[in-house]
């Protein structure tokens, strides 16, 4: 009786899929790259589509290190802002909506981001997750492992400092 | 010799559909040095707010150069590979200028090659970022 009724469930996830469609549609370099994002519940999952764009070296054929190491980056900045906006918009502080009408919350800036190379990325999808090891009121860390065919075998994990947006009030 | 080498690594890059795909430009490769240049582009930009290119493009451009100066080390018989790869980000580029980035392979072992670079826009004295990588060096 104290507790109201929750919303129903297709609200919520279509207010919470659209924040997030936002937020990665806003920028332009995913788009360029293809990265898409995969939410099951606050849990994220990036993926990489294969594309011959990617490719860095056309022999074998393996994926671009570049390409590689900003798809970990994206993976590391939308994981560590939809952790942010997630609280928020919970907590009703946030208007998803207001993301939704193009109102982007800033993004963390990369401070520094330093990618292990395990193995060759192979011609096929790849897919990410970032852990936020801690996220402070200025800085956070961000840890970020990305595999291909197997999860038990990462093709390359990052670790990542980032400057947290000023945030008002 | 050294000229043949470059000539090969030059038409390498130009191979390379993600350097190609970012419009990279390679300026000058040799004696385990290279320079490449990459033009301002809306479609690489990372922040909608300010226009900032993001990290992931400074990425593959630092990747690209860095592998180019590992490469064309007098001691690489060719090949390369990433190992890891750190970068530094010192400052946003301003929208609208080029990037270049400048790398040096300032150690080589039979297996690894040790590469330094910075990346800077119009202005030279303060970089947008550094990196340090080191690479697998490989028979081509």
């Amino acid at each position: 009786m104290a507790r109201p009724r929750p919303e129903p469930v297709q609200v919520i996830k279509q207010r919470r899929d659209a924040a997030l469609n936002a937020l990665v549609q806003g920028v332009p370099y995913i788009r360029f790259l293809g990265v898409a994002f995969d939410r099951r519940g606050d849990e994220l999952t990036a993926i990489m589509p294969y594309d011959d764009k990617l490719i860095g070296n056309p022999l074998l054929p393996a994926l671009h290190g570049g390409a590689t190491a900003a798809f970990l980056e994206i993976t590391a900045i939308i994981g560590l802002s939809w952790g942010m906006l997630w609280e928020e918009i919970e907590s009703g502080a946030f208007d998803p909506e207001a993301i939704v009408g193009g109102a982007l919350p800033r993004l963390p800036k990369t401070i520094d981001f330093t990618v292990d190379y395990l193995r060759s990325g192979l011609p096929r999808d790849a897919y990410a997750r970032a852990q936020v090891n801690r996220s402070g009121r200025r800085y956070a860390s961000v840890h970020v492992e990305a595999w291909q065919d197997n999860r038990g075998r990462p093709f390359a994990q990052a670790t990542g400092h980032f400057l947290m947006p000023r945030r008002d009030g | 010799m050294s000229d043949q080498k470059s000539k090969i690594a030059k038409q390498f890059m130009e191979a390379i559909p993600h350097s190609r795909a970012l419009g990279m430009r390679l300026t000058h490769v040799g004696e385990g040095r290279a320079d490449i240049e990459m033009d301002y582009d809306a479609r690489f930009i990372g922040d909608p707010e300010t226009g900032v290119i993001h990290g992931g493009a400074i990425s593959a451009l630092m990747d690209t150069c860095c592998g180019a100066a590992a490469m064309s080390h007098p001691a690489s018989p060719g090949g390369t590979a990433t190992i890891d790869l750190r970068i530094d980000y010192m400052r946003p580029a301003t929208p609208g200028q080029m990037i270049r980035a400048q790398a040096e392979c300032y150690h080589i072992t039979r297996s690894v090659a040790f590469v330094r670079a910075r990346a800077t826009d119009d202005d030279d004295t303060l970089p947008v970022a550094t990196a340090t990588g080191t690479f697998t060096v490989e028979g081509k």
